[in-house]
């Protein structure tokens, strides 16, 4: 058997993807000894420049950690500080936030779907190349994107960090009258959605299975995104099962209090985002974790999309595995969304104040939501003063770290035992491997230097 | 018209949350238009294609916190026509030139437990003071028409149109009523920069100065304001210190309001 020396090889940047990063292989022989990605993204320091902020400031702030997600930061933020003053918020606000929440979940997913992801498997460079053949499919998925950006608008004031958020609730509440112009856009967006799910469902997807538990809130009765309890789904390997195995296996779950003693984060030398381990195993948030533990609160609407797509039915206790269908669990969320976007405003009834009052006191709060890539974690201390003492921030890319550097591995590791392949090759399967785990590298970190190291 | 007889578009990021290239993604009316027009070289958000410059036009979100980005910065400048900077971060450090005021050891400390495997310098800078800069688009995050309105006008090789007065001339565009006269609410609108078409007031709260200082500020006058409508020092200097806290204007008056 000959093998080749040791080469190192470089893909100048990961594209597509939201931060900057790089990736490193070291095969020994044919045995894939190491695979690292590595954040590059320059460290940004919001956990210590809140110090010193006063309490009413994180929505604000921590929604600059992520231009693409920041209704997450804002509403984590809220729920964290609330729960250190005591306070949960409930009835009409609470579904007006997750009604935010749903905007942001149309529109992030959207980019990700049509623009970022679908090219891959249409052999694509970009959306603007997708245009040229599929004009259709890159219109959808723009409308769609909007009716996603026009929720956002209309409750939070603009689209990328939106200003209406306070604790407590909202500075200012919509009237019934301003939201019934956006049920009619929605209408037009859960077609959009539908559609999208029959046309992702129709791509060629590899066999792959991703061998981790998965990770995400839960709230029985709802599909948890801007409230619930962590849960945890064991890995296949725990039940002797393959890493593809689609059936849904035991949970357990933790108060959100303990979320800091059951994730742990360590620093490698080679990232600036801390990697963290669940009970000391790698774990996955996201799309694929949602749906195997909350799947089956799905509206029907979106249950029988996900059946017709070839998912299998969640209520029969069948979970997705295979992070290249990723994209078809994304469709089926966005048409979710659409859905319970409507539903809460057909429900609306505006609640007699803005917000709740959030008087500040000393103490530690914990807050967690359902961000589009994943489960999003925030802790704040605050002193009598109402001023922050200390803050912690676990952002879903960096617990995905872990799980989506074994997946690299195992995805290599396959194509080494189908020949060589080339630098080329391996260059474009690791980019695709990322982008199914939609990134978003800014929250901690748009580069991807592959190294390969062959000895 | 061919591509290679289209002028060039790159983006490009230095540290940020990426909302500003975001928004030119968010800009779903006009976004084939733009790329029908213009060849998009190097976006690295949104294509895997990546060809080499030079550029007709460069936008760049972000602000310098690391070496490699001062000489990366030289070359995008290098290879550039035209560089436009987007954003609070590129335009005046943003959120993260926080660290200009402390000792970036400590911030290394209370979020690393190694902080010896983390690069950064001591400072967050905004992109002009490291290269010249031909037009800075204000904003965290910048405004979608505003950048639609960049876009075009440097590819006419016109001036963009972009009004350079206080967020309260937007109120009385909009017809919003001032929330400091009506409910002696404190807003930096007098002092802030236009172009979000004063959202904050519309929603009932004051501006808290995200597009950064407009071109005439008042603060010995104005801050008396802000005061009587409940803020103390330190609040002031909050407000200040937070997305633009490295223009020159708020760091000059969040100094002065330390030193009393
Ligand atoms: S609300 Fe603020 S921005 Fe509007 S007019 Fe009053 S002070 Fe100016
Ligand atoms: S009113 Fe002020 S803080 Fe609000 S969006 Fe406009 S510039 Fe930013």
């Amino acid at each position: 058997m000959t093998h080749r020396g040791s080469r190192v090889l470089h893909i100048g940047s990961l594209a597509r993807v939201e931060g900057e990063g790089a990736l490193y292989l070291r095969m020994d022989g044919a045995e894939v000894a190491e695979a690292r990605l590595a954040i590059y993204e320059p460290p940004r320091f919001f956990e210590a420049f809140l110090r010193g902020r006063s309490y009413t400031e994180p929505p604000d702030i921590t929604s600059r950690v992520c231009g693409i997600c920041p209704v997450a930061y804002q509403l984590s933020a809220c729920r964290a500080i609330e729960d250190a003053c005591g306070v949960v918020v409930e009835g009409q606000l609470a579904a007006l936030r997750r009604l935010l929440y749903c905007g942001e979940w149309i529109e992030s997913q959207t980019l990700h779907i049509h623009l970022l992801h679908a090219p891959d498997f249409l052999g694509c460079d970009s959306f603007i190349d997708m245009a040229r053949t599929r004009r259709a499919d890159v219109e959808r998925g723009l409308r769609l994107k909007q009716a996603g950006n026009a929720i956002l608008e209309l409750l939070g004031g603009r689209a990328i960090h939106p200003v209406n958020v306070r604790l407590g609730g909202f500075h200012r509440i919509p009237t019934t009258n301003e939201l019934r112009p956006l049920a009619e856009r929605l209408r037009r967006a859960r077609d959009d959605a539908a559609e999208t799910v029959r046309w992702v469902a129709g791509f060629e997807f590899p066999d792959a299975g991703c061998d981790n538990d998965l990770f995400a809130l839960s709230e029985p009765g709802t599909y948890a995104i801007e409230s619930g309890t962590p849960t945890v789904m064991a890995a296949p390997h725990t039940a002797g099962l393959p890493p593809e195995s689609d059936r849904a296996l035991p949970t357990r779950a933790f108060g959100v209090h303990d979320f800091g003693v059951h994730v742990t984060e360590s620093q490698v030398p080679h990232s600036t985002a801390l990697h963290s381990l669940l009970d000391d195993r790698r774990h996955l948030t996201g799309s694929l974790a949602r749906y195997a533990i909350s799947g089956r609160w799905l509206s029907p609407i979106a249950l029988q999309a996900a059946h017709d797509a070839g998912l299998g039915d969640p209520r029969q206790g069948t979970v997705c595995r295979n992070p290249f269908r990723s994209i078809i669990v994304r469709a089926v969320e966005v048409l979710y969304a659409a859905d319970e976007a409507l539903r809460i405003i057909d429900a609306y009834e505006p609640p007699p104040r803005p917000y709740a009052d959030v008087p500040s006191r000393a103490g530690t709060g914990h807050g967690a939501t359902e961000a589009p890539r994943g489960l999003l974690y925030h802790r704040y201390t605050l002193d009598s003063e109402g001023t922050v003492t200390d803050a912690g921030l676990v952002p879903p890319t960096a617990q995905n770290l872990g799980a989506v550097e074994e997946d690299l591995r195992r995805i290599v590791q396959e194509r080494l035992g189908d020949g060589d392949p080339t630098d080329a090759e391996l260059t474009t399967l690791c980019e695709r491997a990322i982008r199914n785990h939609d990134p978003c590298i800014s929250c901690s970190a748009h580069f991807l230097d592959l190294t390969v190291d062959r000895t | 018209m061919a591509a290679s007889d289209r002028p060039k578009l790159a983006v490009w990021k230095f540290a940020s949350c990426d909302g500003c290239q975001l928004t030119l993604l968010d800009c779903e009316d006009e976004l084939l238009g733009i790329a029908e027009r213009v060849e998009i070289s190097h976006f690295l958000e949104a294509s895997s294609a990546d060809a080499p410059g030079p550029y007709d036009l460069s936008l760049v979100e972000g602000s310098v916190t690391t070496q490699q980005d001062v000489d990366r910065i030289q070359h995008i400048r290098a290879v550039s026509k035209r560089l436009v900077t987007i954003g609070a971060c590129a335009t005046a450090g943003g959120v993260q030139a926080l660290r200009n005021y402390a000792d970036v050891a400590d911030f290394q400390t209370a979020v690393y437990a190694r902080p010896d495997y983390i690069e950064t310098l001591a400072t967050s800078t905004p992109i002009s003071a490291h290269v010249p800069v031909d037009f800075e688009l204000r904003g965290c995050p910048i405004d979608r028409g505003q950048l639609v309105e960049v876009i075009t006008a440097y590819l006419a090789e016109r001036k963009p149109d972009v009004p350079a007065h206080s967020v309260c001339f937007e109120c009385k565009q909009r017809g919003t009523v001032c929330v400091t006269v009506a409910h002696g609410t404190p807003c930096l609108g007098p002092v802030t920069h236009a172009g979000c078409g004063a959202i904050c007031p519309a929603y009932g709260r004051g501006c808290y100065g995200c597009f950064g200082p407009s071109n005439s500020t008042n603060f010995p006058s104005f801050i008396p304001l802000l005061r009587r409508d409940g803020m103390d020092t330190l609040d002031v200097v909050r407000v200040l210190r937070t997305f633009n806290t490295a223009a020159p204007e708020f760091d000059a008056a969040s100094r002065k309001e330390l030193e009393g």
